[in-house]
């Protein structure tokens, strides 16, 4: 029974960020059709900016968490003004290819200006754990959890409540009636992208203490976030929250239960477990199947 | 004739190709070898992405799979080295059907993820069980030496198979590519739903697709395994599938002669041009050219320029940009293009 | 005076397909006009062509801007309010999000005043506006477009789908809102009665061409527009 809790503890968290960088991609992908395959990357990247704000040092500093979080998201704009931008009307392959080339440019200049050696990256949590009847649960996996699921909650709030939220959401179901209604869909777009690069940062600072902070850090997690982002529905937030965490549990539940289920098999059962999903509910557990006109 | 593409074109690569060994060194030749094996892998990644219009990132674990089943079959079962490459393709083309099953009812974005996942889980297979594959230490084949009683230096040897393959798979694509399936196949990719409306059976043709673009791959990793005379886990990370749809897109996805270009750049831009490039740069600007990572920044912004400024690659730019085949095309509003009920 | 919206010469084109033929018509402050034509005949392109959703050339004028190269933002922040054909309700939000939509441009938009037309949205604000019936999807359109303060309402085939005692109510807001708060309106229907009822003027394109030009009671009396449109 207290491995059972402290498996979903740690679910629970890992779930967390691969739910997070999938609300990040699902954003993206809403407001443009695009898959963001650098999303890893540009949460890698920040990450490596907040580990230079702290000095290179042991401690968490959580201005510098504050700090990292305002670059990545004009970083995020930014990259969508001048790279994605004049690329918005081109096919597919294209637009697909231009993420890749993003995360390789990122990539790169990660290792170039850091080096690619395995840097340690302070977490804000003590590694002690809370015993609470005979269970053990991390204060890391609580604490991850919790500045996660805060950080999405306040984007909830955003959305739901405020002008521009409002007309994100309006220029994500209908872009041509939006405009109509004086709303500028290209900066929306570019917030979606800073936006999209804030949860990035979180997730890649949440991770990196577990993972280390090197320029590949990210490449698994992506997968996963992406497995979580399919798993919901592409287009449903609410969708990539859940399925992230449902992943996280799941993974490490089989992981703990199911003896040949090892670590390296992680990703193939994930991946396994996606193709199913997928052939039951083609679009995810959360999506709708849309009715295309022809 | 007409069926495989042009025959000046064909006759210029074939004579190219022959007066290559004599004109370059041995380990250019050696390099030559793995452009046409590259040549062989673009062809089938073409025949998926530029024909039939689905974007996979996971070619790469094709190409891993044809390696392994030589690598298995030369070095625990003793079989000719040789053999083994068609046997490598069609390793990998079964599993490519396999996976095309299913992948079929992905769309677009899902299909490229699911893809994305190929060669992460692929590595992760074969580290789980090392008794089989080796795990991460790898397995070694025997080195090359020049067969049929030609007796000659194992780079020229290799480069003569690398290019007898190519040479033979390229007429095969274009007889796919120019036959009723590649109709059928660039009708799915230009409109699956009008596809449908006229009977084809677009999962059907995806599916196929799939097997043979991972067989063309499968066949490349053998040839691959054959020259490297090594292979691990890590010879085939997701880099690579990368890479192998960035050739495509610069040679020009939708072109098989582009290929060649584009296999020339897979082949030469991580080992000689990007450094070379960055030499220029950093006479200008001082950097540190050996920095690791730095490679990878300016394979990246070329990538990106030539989005720019040629998405049809190399293919697009040889045939005037007036050639720019449709799903190339700048894909419009929506609004701006549909009369609707005007 | 000059009109509030004047085109002049305007041409408009899909990719290859030209759908207006240098079409040329003017909207005088606080009247309606009607837009008539058959299928295909253009009236959708023309109200693009002012909204910016299409490729146009010539001269849109409107209060006195030049809004031919202006896009779609631009041209409702000055005062254009297009209800596209289909209506453009944002389906998935709610009525009350919709309408605060119609209000983005605006600092304080006037809800009351559009609550005292609409009153029974209200009652359905939190409703799932995809759920509306089709009357009431082209009565929250129309509050929508009312909100942004516009000084044009320009209305694409709103009796579309509707039955006729739904599509005489929605006029009859139509012509309370242009009376009451002297909001010009360019109406495109195929509807001809209804809307030359309402409009104090009209157009009739064909082909992309304007074919037939006057007031309303002219058009009512013209044989040809009777015959094909009017059917009597």
């Amino acid at each position: 029974m207290q491995t059972f809790f402290q498996t979903l503890t740690t679910g629970l968290s890992d779930g967390s960020i691969y739910g997070s960088l999938a609300l990040a991609l699902v954003l993206i992908y809403k407001a443009t059709e695009v898959i963001n395959f650098a999303q890893g990357e540009m949460a890698m990247f920040t990450t490596y900016i907040a580990w230079a704000l702290m000095g290179h040092g042991s401690t968490f500093e959580w201005w510098a968490f504050f700090a990292t979080l305002g670059i990545a998201f004009i970083g995020g704009a930014a990259l969508q003004q001048t790279v994605i931008r004049p690329l918005e009307r081109a096919s597919v392959l294209t637009a697909v290819m231009a993420t890749i080339a993003l995360l390789v440019i990122l990539n790169g200049l990660a290792a170039w200006i850091w080096s690619p050696q395995l840097q340690f990256f302070p977490s804000p949590f003590p590694t002690s754990s809370w015993v609470i009847g005979g269970v053990h649960i991390s204060k890391q996996d609580a604490g991850t959890f919790g500045v996660v699921m805060a950080c999405v909650l306040i984007l909830w709030l955003f959305f739901r409540f405020t002008k521009l939220g409002l007309a994100m959401r309006a220029g994500a179901l209908n872009p041509g009636a939006a405009r109509l209604m004086g709303v500028r869909a290209s900066w929306l777009l570019a917030l979606g992208w800073g936006f999209a690069a804030a949860l990035g940062a979180v997730s890649g600072m949440m991770v990196a203490p577990t993972v280390f902070l090197t320029p590949n850090m990210m490449q698994a997690v992506l997968i996963y976030a992406f497995a979580a982002a399919i798993l919901g529905g592409l287009e449903s937030p609410v969708g990539a929250i859940a399925g992230g965490l449902s992943l996280g549990v799941l993974l490490n539940m089989l992981g703990e239960y199911v003896h040949p289920v090892t670590t390296e098999l992680r990703l193939p059962v994930a991946l396994g477990i996606l193709l199913v999903v997928l052939l039951v509910k083609p679009a995810g557990l959360f999506g709708r199947v849309v009715v295309r006109r022809v | 004739m007409k069926r495989l593409g042009n025959p000046i074109a064909l006759a210029v690569l074939v004579l190219a190709v022959i007066a290559a060994p004599f004109v370059f060194s041995n380990y250019r030749t050696y390099q030559l070898a793995f452009v046409g094996l590259y040549l062989v892998a673009l062809l089938g990644l073409d025949i998926l992405t530029g024909f039939t219009g689905q974007i996979s990132l996971g070619h790469g674990a094709f190409m891993g799979i044809g390696a392994y089943t030589t690598t298995i079959l030369v070095v625990d079962h003793g079989v000719r080295d040789l053999w083994t490459i068609p046997l490598g393709g069609v390793a990998a083309g079964i599993i490519g059907l396999a996976f095309g099953i299913p992948a079929t009812r992905f769309a677009g974005p899902y299909l490229a993820l699911a893809t994305f996942a190929i060669p992460l889980a692929f590595i992760g297979i074969l580290k789980r069980y090392p008794h089989f594959t080796g795990g991460n230490v790898g397995k070694n084949l025997p080195q090359l030496h020049s067969e049929l009683g030609w007796h000659t230096n194992p780079s020229i040897w290799f480069y003569v198979v690398c290019w007898v393959v190519a040479l033979v798979m390229l007429p095969l694509a274009f007889l796919i590519v120019r036959g009723r399936f590649g109709r059928a196949m660039r009708s799915v990719r230009d409109s699956e739903i009008a596809a449908a409306a006229n009977g084809v059976s677009t999962a059907g043709v995806k599916t196929l697709a799939f097997g043979i673009s991972a067989f063309f791959c499968g066949v490349a990793g053998s040839l691959y395994a054959i020259g490297i005379t090594y292979v691990n886990p890590d010879t085939f990370p997701i880099d690579l599938s990368i890479l192998l749809l960035v050739g495509i897109v610069l040679g020009g996805a939708g072109s098989l002669y582009g290929m060649l270009f584009g296999a020339l750049f897979v082949e030469f831009i991580r080992i000689s041009w990007g450094p070379a490039l960055l030499d220029l740069f950093s006479r200008v600007h001082h950097i540190d050219t050996h920095a690791p990572g730095s490679g990878l920044v300016v394979y990246g912004v070329v990538l990106l320029l030539v989005l720019y400024a040629a998405p049809a690659g190399a293919a697009g730019l040889a045939r005037g940009l007036a050639g720019r085949p449709a799903f190339l095309r700048r894909k419009e509003d929506p609004s701006l293009s549909d009369p609707g009920l005007v | 005076m000059p009109a509030l919206l004047e085109l002049s010469d305007v041409t408009a084109r899909y990719g290859q397909v030209v759908a207006l033929h240098g079409v040329s018509l003017t909207v005088e402050d606080g009247e309606i006009v009607a837009l008539l034509g058959a299928n295909g005949a253009g009236k959708t392109t023309t109200l693009r062509s002012v909204s910016g959703t299409v490729r146009r050339s010539g001269d849109v004028v409107f209060g006195g801007k030049r809004l031919a190269r202006a896009t779609p933002e631009v041209v409702a922040r000055h005062g254009v309010a297009h209800v596209p054909e289909g209506r453009g309700i944002f389906a998935e939000l709610t009525v009350w999000e919709n309408l605060r939509m119609g209000g983005y441009i605006v600092r304080r938009p006037d809800f009351a005043t559009v609550l005292g037309y609409f009153p029974w949205l209200q009652e359905r604000r939190n409703q799932q506006a995809g759920t509306l019936s089709g009357g009431e999807q082209q009565m929250l359109a129309l509050a929508r477009a009312f909100l942004s303060r516009p000084r044009l309402l320009m209305l694409d085939e709103p009796s579309l789908g509707l039955a006729p005692m739904i599509t005489r109510e929605v006029f009859r807001v139509v012509t309370e809102l242009n009376q009451k708060e002297g909001l010009a309106v360019l109406v495109v229907e195929q509807n001809a009665a209804v809307a030359l009822a309402a409009a104090q003027r009209g157009y009739v394109l064909e082909t992309g061409r304007i074919a037939v030009a006057g007031s309303a009671a002219e058009l009512k009396s013209n044989d040809a527009v009777r015959t094909a449109y009017l059917g009597y």
